[in-house]
């Protein structure tokens, strides 16, 4: 999952051009999720029917036996991966009842952040970083705060050596990326090399590790293959990559713009929970997951042939104006948000409690030690999917933080 | 001051006396096994759904839309569900029995 993104479009600006615009994040899919409930997009004559609306988007997440996820390996991402690999992504491309089996052995190490310690952890992380940053001129919240976050707190979930982070850094953050029409086999080589060693390093000598804790699991009788050991482990780090990079930095030009959001989080962290949730929504960052259809059938009036792909649009869904008040709004202390940034129902992201943990203790650092965030330079992040335009992030964002001190 | 009852998959019985907030976040506060209230209450995540007991189900009141869309997609559904964030701790629902739905 995500080592594509779609056709990039880039657009460049610097922040004295348009003032206050670098945190605004659009809705592409207003228009046709209105007009049509769905969008239409070819990916390598594989063509895609993307549902829109909220309800339809939960109604087709929920019906796994009319939308399965268990198709050819690749298949269900967009871009389609299916030339790329063959490795199966486990739970992700798997359907209840085994599916099931999988998420009950994995559930309870993914929440693990739950902990106490786990949640010290983090915060040691977060406040290191934004310390070191403090004392520089410039940021690029990218490569120098949000990749390193991200990276540093996976070795958190996969208890591995901190200094392991160093390696996925290194990387960049376009490794699981292409930036042309074609996926890149080479790039996504470099995960599966990785992963491949680490096992081979933890059959040889078992430790604590999930690499290791996987090897040694038990499922309906018959240990774990390596096979699904690594479907599993790609899956945990290429799902969690991009996402927590584009949450993260999102989120930063977010209260750059908005300083008095950042004071209100300063005055009153108990909004930090719901603070949390409505930045996922509206950043949305991952915009959408395929589906293969299992018989003739239709999705909101729409015609969708048996064997053919939809796409559950959860950005779409959480700017739909039926569900969500002032939807296009930032509302931090949102109440009722039933929004499906996580996916919904049985493939519902398997990392957020995680993701939602990194973001909590980033909300609850960041106003202590940070007083205003400048924006200096912009380069946003576009997807293209057929005729819909999205921005999902940034391919480059220069800030200046200032002192909460000083 | 209320005391709730909670009911787990097991078949354990936990009483934990509540003043305000959730019933979800009482729940979390203590470690109720299967009320995890994954996304803080917004109800958008279904992991505080409990069953309400028959004598209480009038007292607690019906579930607001949002509540009720999000409910008809959680196979594990009946008559008597609710999320728990969604119900407020008040004196009324002393005594009250509640089955957690998920194991
Ligand atoms: C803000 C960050 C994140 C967002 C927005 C996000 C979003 C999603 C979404 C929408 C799905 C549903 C896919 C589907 O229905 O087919 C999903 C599934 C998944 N995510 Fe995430 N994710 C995030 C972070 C993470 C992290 C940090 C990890 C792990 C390190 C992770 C691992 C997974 C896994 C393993 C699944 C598959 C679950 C299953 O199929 O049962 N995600 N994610
Ligand atoms: S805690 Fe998420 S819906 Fe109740």
């Amino acid at each position: 999952m995500l080592i594509g993104t779609g056709n990039k479009a880039l657009s460049i600006h610097l922040s004295t051009d348009i003032a206050m615009k670098d945190s605004l994040f659009q809705d592409t899919f207003e228009e046709a999720r209105k007009q049509k409930g769905i969008g239409q997009m070819n990916d390598q004559d594989d063509p895609i029917v993307m549902v829109l609306r909220h309800k339809d988007v939960r109604k087709c997440a929920f019906n796994w036996k009319g939308f399965k996820s268990e198709a050819k390996p690749g298949r269900i991402v967009v871009p389609s991966e299916v030339n790329i690999r063959d490795t199966r992504q486990i739970p992700f491309e798997i359907d209840p009842p085994n599916h099931t089996a999988y998420r009950k052995v994995l559930e309870s190490w993914f929440k693990r952040p739950l902990q106490e310690e786990y949640k010290n952890s983090l915060s040691a992380i977060i406040s290191e970083l934004l310390d070191e940053q403090l004392k520089q001129e410039a940021t690029e919240v990218i490569s120098e705060l949000s990749l390193p976050l991200q990276s540093k707190a996976l070795t958190l979930l996969l208890n591995t050596s901190m200094e392991e982070a160093e390696t996925w850094i290194s990387w960049g953050v376009h490794v699981f990326r292409s930036e042309a029409t074609a996926l890149d086999k080479d790039k996504a080589n470099i995960l599966y090399d990785y992963i491949e060693k680490e096992i081979d390093r933890a059959i040889e000598k078992p430790g604590k590790d999930l690499y290791s804790v996987l090897l040694n699991t038990e499922l309906e009788g018959r240990k774990l293959s390596r096979e699904e050991v690594k479907g599993i482990l790609v899956l945990t780090f290429a799902g969690g990559r991009d996402t927590v990079i584009n949450f993260l930095t999102n989120s930063l030009s977010y209260f750059a713009e908005k300083p008095k959001m950042l004071d209100w989080l300063r005055k009153d962290p108990s909004i930090i929970g719901k603070a949390t949730e409505e930045l996922v929504r509206y950043f949305s960052p991952l915009t959408h997951i395929g589906r293969v259809s299992t018989s003739d059938t239709a999705v909101c009036g729409h015609e969708v042939k048996s064997d053919s792909r939809i796409s559950l649009c959860w950005a779409s869904a959480n700017r739909d104006e039926t569900v969500f008040e002032n939807p296009n709004e930032v509302i931090l202390d949102r109440k009722v948000n039933p929004h499906v940034a996580f996916g919904f129902s049985h493939h519902k992201c398997l990392g957020a409690t995680h993701a939602r943990q990194i973001m909590k203790e980033f909300l609850r650092i960041l106003p202590r030690k940070v007083s205003k965030i400048e924006i200096l330079e912009a380069e946003e992040n576009i997807e293209e999917w057929g005729d819909f335009k999205r921005k999902v992030g940034f391919e480059k964002l220069n800030v200046k933080l200032y002192s909460q001190q000083g | 001051m209320a005391v709730i009852n909670f009911i787990t998959q097991e078949g354990e019985k936990i009483s934990v006396e509540g003043t305000s907030g959730s019933i979800m976040e009482l729940a979390t506060s203590v470690g109720i096994a299967g009320l995890d209230g994954d996304c803080g209450g917004v109800c958008s995540c279904a992991t505080c759904h409990v069953y309400v007991n028959e004598t209480y189900r009038k007292i607690v009141g019906e579930a607001e839309k949002i509540e009720k869309e999000m409910l008809e997609f959680d196979e594990l559904a009946k008559e008597n569900s609710r999320l728990s964030c969604q119900i407020e701790i008040s004196e009324k629902l002393d005594g009250i029995e509640l089955i957690v739905a998920r194991e």
